[in-house]
């Protein structure tokens, strides 16, 4: 199959790989560019777990061609801490026990983030709105709600 | 037609571990020339924190830091036995046979630390930040890390422990068939009111209110993640979750996870968690196992919370809209 030259930012580093052409964007994040921080669930788009933020969208990974991708921002859980300092979003759900398995950690944390980025001081409707394209078998989803909310404070607060 | 109110109860009192062939699991717990322990299991965590348990009660009973603490759980071909993490018996089983290498290798570390003090072991006590003193002379101490140095290099001794923990099979007395299928209980008891929609047979989960007995929990933040995510499976399992959603025909049936239906964040239910610590005599530092058992009143509780709001007694899970109706209607036609 011909190989595809696929270029784009990924949290905010330049990459660029040839792919077979019809790969899904997890598939290259995870087998070429070595970030498996988005997770492989069911591989149809209802899990959640693959998701990732491509130009301030979520969107799932593995329903998305990679190149599609070409020059876009792509966004991971893997980015997210900077130096060594976990993201607000990443420190909550630790805080708040908002992980058991952990597999479906990394898609509700970037959809959390994509809500926080455009509403900064969610209801609990809004955030539940925001991941209910996501599903985890172990927490019950409460944790989860909670440590988003969380977040959402700690940011304001840092920001006031 | 209308929605109407109904609130049940349940209670469960469910055993920690299981007993077919008897009930084993082992441990060995041994110290790295840094003076911190490695604690080999084949028991697995599956997210609900078997490790960081493990940790704390080989922490506790060495008398060191849980930092300290290394867990491995690679491999089963490798590792010491264990039956495995299911059966609620994680922290009760591999947690007992745990304490028992760590008393074993405590010991060992002990009778080095004598050596190198010149007084007897019996008279040293650990300080739990990582030394070990004289009792009543703390000056006169020896860090853990000097410890594991010298019987590494001086004493070739290996501070080391094996722990085994087993719970015998029981079997049935002849006469009564009485048995003794485990030797811990853990209790739970649900309280749940529900909206049930009579005419499209929609349930509604207004409140769940879930007392839990678990004996000591060990770590109570990962305990209260295990009842809130146990609590909430239980719901899903009363009312959602099957193979089959809605069809009676296989033609109809899922072919994989990807079909089954698995209730996403819009569907949880207000939920009340209260804990009570009972510790279990012979618990590893009193703890039970409260597992599995945190996902079973609920079932119990919502089926007959339904039955007080509509009067009709489902005994086939999944709780469907559709099991609903039809048992309204067979109410009905029963009524004429």
């Amino acid at each position: 199959m011909a190989k595809v030259p696929v270029q784009f930012s990924l949290n905010g580093e330049e990459k660029a790989e040839f792919v077979d052409s019809g790969s899904t964007l997890l598939k290259v994040l995870r087998d070429k560019m070595g970030d498996t921080s988005p997770k492989g669930g069911c591989l149809q788009g209802t899990c959640g777990s693959c998701s990732v933020v491509v130009d301030g969208e979520l969107r799932l990974s593995c329903l998305t061609l990679a190149e599609t991708c070409d020059g876009a921002d792509i966004q991971t859980t893997a980015g997210l801490a900077s130096d060594g300092v976990l993201h607000p979003l990443q420190r909550a759900f630790m805080d708040e026990f908002a992980a058991q398995c952990g597999f479906c950690t990394p898609g509700m944390i970037m959809a959390a983030k994509v809500l926080l980025d455009a509403n900064p001081d969610p209801t609990r409707e809004d955030v539940i709105e925001a991941l209910s394209g996501n599903v985890c078998r172990c927490t019950g989803y409460e944790p989860i709600i909670r440590a988003v909310l969380t977040a959402a404070r700690s940011n304001s607060q840092n920001a006031a | 037609m209308a929605i109407r109110r109904g609130r049940g109860v349940a209670a469960v009192n469910y055993p920690t571990g299981m007993n077919l062939g008897g009930d084993p699991s082992q441990a060995l717990v041994h110290s790295t020339p840094t003076g911190n322990f490695m604690v080999t299991l084949s028991s697995v965590d599956l997210g609900q924190g078997l490790k960081q348990v493990m940790a704390q009660i080989c922490a506790e009973t060495i008398g060191v830091k849980t930092e300290q603490v290394i867990i491995d759980t690679a491999d089963t071909d490798t590792g010491p036995h264990c039956m495995g993490t299911f059966a609620s018996r994680g922290t009760h089983r591999i947690g007992n046979a745990v304490i028992q290498a760590a008393k074993e290798a405590r010991q060992v570390m002990l009778e080095v630390a004598a050596e190198a003090l010149e007084v007897d072991a019996g008279d040293l006590e650990t300080d739990g930040e990582g030394n070990i003193h004289v009792k009543g002379a703390p000056q006169k101490s020896i860090s853990i890390f000097d410890t594991a140095l010298m019987a590494h290099f001086k004493l070739g001794r290996s501070i080391s422990g094996r722990g085994m923990f087993l719970v015998p099979r029981s079997y049935p007395e002849v006469e009564t068939g009485a048995m003794k299928p485990s030797t811990c209980y853990a209790h739970a008891c649900t309280v749940a009111e529900v909206d049930v929609d009579d005419e499209t047979g929609e349930v509604t989960v207004v409140s769940i209110k879930n007392v839990f007995e678990i004996g000591r929990a060990l770590n109570p933040k990962m305990v209260e993640q295990q009842l809130v995510g146990g609590s909430w499976m239980g719901i899903s399992h009363a009312l959602y979750e099957t193979t089959e959603p809605y069809y009676p025909a296989r033609d109809h049936a899922g072919t994989d996870f990807n079909e089954y239906l698995m209730p996403g964040p819009g569907d949880i239910a207000p939920t009340e968690i209260v804990v009570l610590e009972r510790p279990a005599e012979d618990g590893p530092y009193g703890a039970k196992g409260p597992g599995e058992m945190c996902a079973n009143p609920q079932i119990p509780a919502l089926a007959n919370a339904i039955f007080d709001a509509v009067g009709v007694r489902i005994d086939m899970m999944p709780i469907t809209p559709e099991r609903i109706l039809r048992a309204l209607k067979e109410q009905r036609a029963t009524a004429h």
